[in-house]
């Protein structure tokens, strides 16, 4: 197995508070590892490294060898890093489709004055964008609402169209932050099954990002836990389970499901 | 999508051949009165498209309209004219070289004015459009309003504040309404291409385009560059149409009332535009009488220059607080809506009037 990401000493300071200090992450191709905490812990601040929207006060991150610090959110987008976030971030007056469409745009390489005047090169990718989206929406169940404005569609759906037009930049490495926060049992399921799916079919390494207890113990075979931005514990969901320091940090205090 | 040449394409190509025609036949036959009036709501409506492809599609609200127009309208003047007259109204100092020599036709100077005016978005928009919301406003608005005191300040390039006279006249109705039909092609073209989704998706959520793998910055600046090329065009015509100009035309009124023109028909629709261009045309013409005595039930009522402008911000800010949406809101004219309603009226059998279809593409 190579390594696709290389995090070391990665460390995020906002004047005197430190949002997360010394994060390490080896994550192998094709893995599926959940990054856990309570809340305020720094798992969206990791996010925020990673995907280019906070530059680290200290630290390295290594993309598939390639240095990612300094990098623009649509560079790192184009590197092959795709991102949801926690709080839906759709463009909901825009239709499904639009919205996978728009994540095609960062590969297509047309001038503004080709795209203005639908020159040969401009209408190739747009119909090479045209059949990448409509595979996709058809593989991820969504082509029926393909045409619908994604701001009208039930809360579940929102979610599986932002992870679908994440995909649609064609990512290597997906960063899913809490995607099934806020959902009933079933919905809950249903993304559980969607997000072990897509990491199958599109060949996903993914990072997790979750509240939800059951979707990270049930998903991913490797775990680390954060509190107060340092790295507490680290291991297979038994272990995380059963560590003393994360029982007092953050599952003593949901119950210990 | 698939390349349409239907139907809907057919009738656009007529409807633009119509309203060519139409133009050729009034820049001949209207009086002169009403040919300038229809002359102004062409360059109105330039003004208004390029404000809402900035703003409407990709919401930088920008106040460098006044500014670019300027740029345009002076780069039309002092291309035109010949060095004769120049020489002869440069009282302060005397015309400066290259200004002095030059007389170009009028199509290249056209295209120079929306060049130049190019050329300064780039300059205006590179360090002002790293900036968001408010400090954008307050960017572009100084942008604006150094350009308008550069002009009054350099007399041996612009004539400075005694402004410049004789300008050629050579655009007409046609050479207008051609601009205004380039211009909604082009900002249409770019809205319905990927660029143009890129362009929506900052207007919605500068974040969310980020992390979809949008360069924020640089397709601000692509939306900021071509809006001030056409803005500097229809400068350009202003220039043609007024045959006279001064700094203070290009004050903040001017943005002002393209502002209102774009709230009035819908922010973010390009028919909007056009209808709402018509519309402050009409109304701006009209309200004329304002800034003349007038009388109220026997009582002489003294004119005051002026009235008018505050009577449109009036309009402004009623309509920012009852009637946001705007005359059009979002929607556009399609020819489909058109057909959906003759057939609606036709199954109905009502004999209720068909909606006389407003210029436009589908």
């Amino acid at each position: 197995m190579e390594t696709i990401l290389d995090i070391s000493g990665l460390t995020m300071r906002f004047g005197g508070l430190v949002a997360v200090s010394d994060f390490d992450l080896q994550m192998e191709k094709g893995e599926l590892v959940g990054l856990i905490g309570p809340n305020g812990s720094g798992k969206t601040t990791v996010f925020n490294m990673i995907s280019g929207f906070y530059r680290p006060t200290a630290g390295s991150i290594l993309f598939e060898g390639k240095d990612m610090v300094g990098l623009r959110p649509d560079q790192v987008v184009a590197s092959g890093v795709a991102r949801i976030f926690q709080n839906n971030r759709l463009f909901t007056d825009f239709t499904v489709y639009d919205n996978v469409m728009l994540s095609q745009h960062v590969r297509m390489k047309a001038s503004p004055a080709a795209a203005v005047l639908r020159l040969p090169i401009y209408a190739r990718q747009e119909a090479e964008a045209h059949e990448t989206a409509m595979s996709l929406l058809a593989s991820l169940g969504l082509k029926a609402v393909a045409h619908e404005q994604a701001g009208s569609l039930p809360y579940g759906l929102q979610r599986k169209v932002e992870v679908a037009r994440a995909l649609a930049t064609k990512p290597r490495l997906l960063l899913l932050d809490e995607p099934a926060t806020g959902m009933s049992v079933e919905e809950v399921t249903d993304m559980m099954d969607f997000i072990l799916r897509i990491q199958e079919e599109f060949s996903l390494t993914i990072l997790l990002v979750e509240h939800t207890m059951r979707v990270v113990m049930g998903c991913c075979p490797r775990m680390l836990v954060l509190n107060y931005g340092k790295t507490i514990c680290k291991g297979t969901p038994e272990q995380v389970q059963c560590d003393p320091q994360v029982i007092t940090a953050y599952l003593g205090e949901e119950g210990g499901q | 999508m698939k390349p349409r040449f239907n139907v809907q394409w057919l009738l656009s190509a007529l409807g633009v051949a119509a309203v060519m025609l139409f133009m050729y036949w009034a820049d001949r036959n209207l009086d002169p009165y009403k040919a300038r009036l229809l002359n102004l709501w062409a360059i109105n409506a330039i003004f208004a498209v390029t404000f809402n492809l900035i703003y409407g599609y990709t919401g930088q609200f920008s106040l460098a309209h006044a500014g670019l127009a300027g740029v345009g309208a002076y780069t039309m003047a002092l291309l035109t004219m010949s060095p004769v007259t120049k020489a002869n109204m440069y009282l302060l100092e005397p015309p400066m070289w290259p200004i002095s020599v030059v007389r170009w036709p009028f199509l290249p100077s056209l295209l120079a004015s929306g060049l130049v005016a190019a050329l300064f978005g780039l300059i205006a928009g590179g360090p002002s459009l790293r900036l968001r919301g408010d400090y954008l406003v307050m960017a572009t608005f100084g942008f604006s309003e150094i350009v308008r005191i550069v002009i009054s300040g350099l007399p041996s390039i612009t004539n400075g504040a005694l402004g410049l006279k004789n300008i050629p006249k050579i655009a007409n109705n046609a050479w207008a309404w051609g601009m205004v039909i380039l211009t909604v092609f082009v900002t249409k073209r770019l809205k319905e291409s990927s660029y143009g989704r890129a362009l929506r998706a900052i207007g919605g959520d500068e974040i969310a385009a980020e992390a979809a793998g949008v360069n924020l910055f640089s397709h601000k600046l692509l939306a900021f560059v071509v809006s001030a090329f056409f803005t500097g065009i229809g400068g350009a015509l202003l220039a043609n149409l007024l045959t006279a100009l001064e700094p203070k035309l290009f004050s903040s009124a001017l943005t002002t009332g393209v502002i209102t023109t774009v709230v009035l028909g819908g922010i973010g629709s390009l028919t909007g535009n056009i209808i709402g261009s018509g519309i402050y045309t009409l109304l701006f013409e009209l309200l004329r009488t304002l800034d003349q005595p007038w009388k109220l039930a026997g009582y002489t009522i003294p004119g005051r220059y002026g009235t008018r402008v505050f009577a449109i911000s009036l309009v402004l800010l009623l309509m920012m607080l009852y009637y946001r949406r705007g005359l059009m809101g979002r929607n556009e004219f399609t020819w489909d809506a058109v057909f959906a309603r003759i057939r609606s009226v036709l199954t109905r059998g009502s004999a209720s009037s068909a909606e006389t279809a407003e210029q436009g593409e589908a």
